[in-house]
């Protein structure tokens, strides 16, 4: 259970990132470190002491085989984490053109 | 199992408390990616090979865009001093962060432990799905087939997103 | 963006090929082996950047024409859709039908439609990344001027 646990404290991690931090930059890292902290705990729940990866041998069929449904999901999901980081960089590098910094308290001051 | 995952998380956790407080950005991004590589050898030690191929590739083309945003900057993170709304949110984010742990802890009673997992979907998932979808990579077997419609939409979110890039990106529209 | 030395050009001349077959073999037996569509359209695409970086941003004539980058990258994204759509017009009647016959468990013509859906998804995963990655480099070219 301790797993468990660090993992979700790693979760705690990021999400006091993105509360505290003023920085564009360390709020895009401190969600993809939450993203990662999720993938981690699906992939936690799925895993069978003693199982093998998931791939059939035809020769010999009896083993155990880690649960392969929460692997799925996960790749997937890591993809998906790659398009949406380049295009959270993508927002953040037009807005570092735009006003010459990376504080969003800044910025907000720059509108008026 | 259990205690050698503990301690890569252990690890996890202290790259990622640095790269929230680092003062130099490039050495924080690259403290991230300290992060993704430690998840690489946790997907191996669980058994996820799939995973850690995508992982390890994926982190590093993350890490690559990530330092080329940053080196056009000042690399600098501007340090002011926490003032009260610094100190409020701070307080907000630990308080939220002991209720969120209190409310997990009690929830996880109900997971199974660690490694004697018995998800009621697995056994339908495992046996016969060689046969089934003639794959012997069971994982591709339940992407593509079981769970098509998953893989469908991350196809259309992928491309959504590409197209969000190209519409952002653009300094010079088409005369 | 201006290219690296000449030591770091060959040996990427050398190394990418190779990369790039490797993604290759990873989504062909994505159905027998660890690997598939996802990792292997990745790792193209890690070999496709690799070739841009050491090259540098000219090598790919992107700024020379302004008209045929933007026909290009217009062509790229139609070719994702087409390529992501196109997946899905194999099934029959019902989506995702695994109509071919599945033969022998292990072999590498096997598992009816799900090589195919392996080598789409491979395709359009490494056009998309790719295509993130030269945007950022096209806009970086062009806000120099």
């Amino acid at each position: 259970m301790i797993a468990y646990i660090m993992c979700f404290i790693l979760f705690l991690v990021g999400l006091y990132g993105v509360i505290t931090r003023r920085n564009l930059i360390k709020i895009a890292v401190s969600l993809s470190i939450m993203e990662i902290s999720t993938f981690l705990f699906f992939t936690l729940i799925g895993y069978i002491d003693g199982g093998v990866a998931p791939i059939v041998d035809p020769t010999d069929p009896v083993k155990v085989y880690v649960d392969p449904l929460p692997q799925a999901l996960v790749l997937t999901a890591i993809v998906i984490g790659l398009a949406t980081t380049a295009m959270l960089m993508a927002v953040i590098i037009r807005l570092y053109r735009k006003y010459g910094t990376f504080d969003i308290r800044e910025i907000k001051n720059l509108r008026g | 199992m259990d205690l050698t995952i503990s301690i890569i998380v252990g690890f996890m956790i202290f790259g990622a408390l640095y790269a929230i407080h680092a003062r130099d950005l490039l050495s924080s991004v690259i403290a991230c990616g300290l992060v993704g590589y430690s998840l690489v050898i946790c997907f191996l030690l669980l058994k996820a090979p799939d995973l850690a191929i995508v992982q390890i590739v994926v982190d590093t083309i993350t890490l690559i865009i990530m330092v080329a945003v940053v080196l056009d900057s000042s690399r600098e993170e501007s340090y002011l001093k926490l003032d009260t709304q610094g100190y409020i949110s701070a307080v907000t984010a630990i308080f939220l962060g002991l209720l969120l742990l209190y409310f997990y802890t009690v929830s996880i009673q109900s997971l199974d432990v660690l490694g004697k997992s018995s998800l009621r979907m697995a056994k339908h998932y495992i046996e016969g799905a060689a046969q089934k979808t003639g794959s012997a990579n069971l994982v591709t077997g339940v992407v593509f087939d079981f769970r098509g419609y998953d893989t469908m939409g991350e196809a259309v979110v992928l491309v959504t997103a590409v197209l969000g890039v190209l519409t952002i990106l653009r300094l010079r529209g088409k005369k | 963006m201006k290219g690296m030395t000449l030591i770091v050009k060959k040996t990427t001349q050398l190394i990418a090929g190779m990369i790039f077959m490797y993604g290759i073999y990873v989504i062909v037996h994505g159905h027998l082996t660890p690997g598939g569509g996802f990792a292997g359209g990745v790792v193209i695409a890690g070999s496709l950047i690799l070739i841009t970086l050491s090259n540098g941003g000219d090598f790919m004539k992107l700024i020379k024409e302004e008209s045929g980058t933007t026909i290009i990258e217009s062509l790229a994204t139609i070719l994702v859709i087409l390529v992501a759509v196109s997946g899905f017009i194999f099934g029959t009647k019902i989506f995702f039908n695994n109509f071919l016959p599945k033969g022998i468990v292990g072999h590498l013509v096997s598992a009816g439609v799900l090589p195919l859906y392996n080598i789409f998804v491979g395709t359009e995963v490494a056009a998309s990344i790719f295509i993130i990655f030269l945007s950022l480099i096209i806009f970086k070219e062009e806000s120099k001027e």
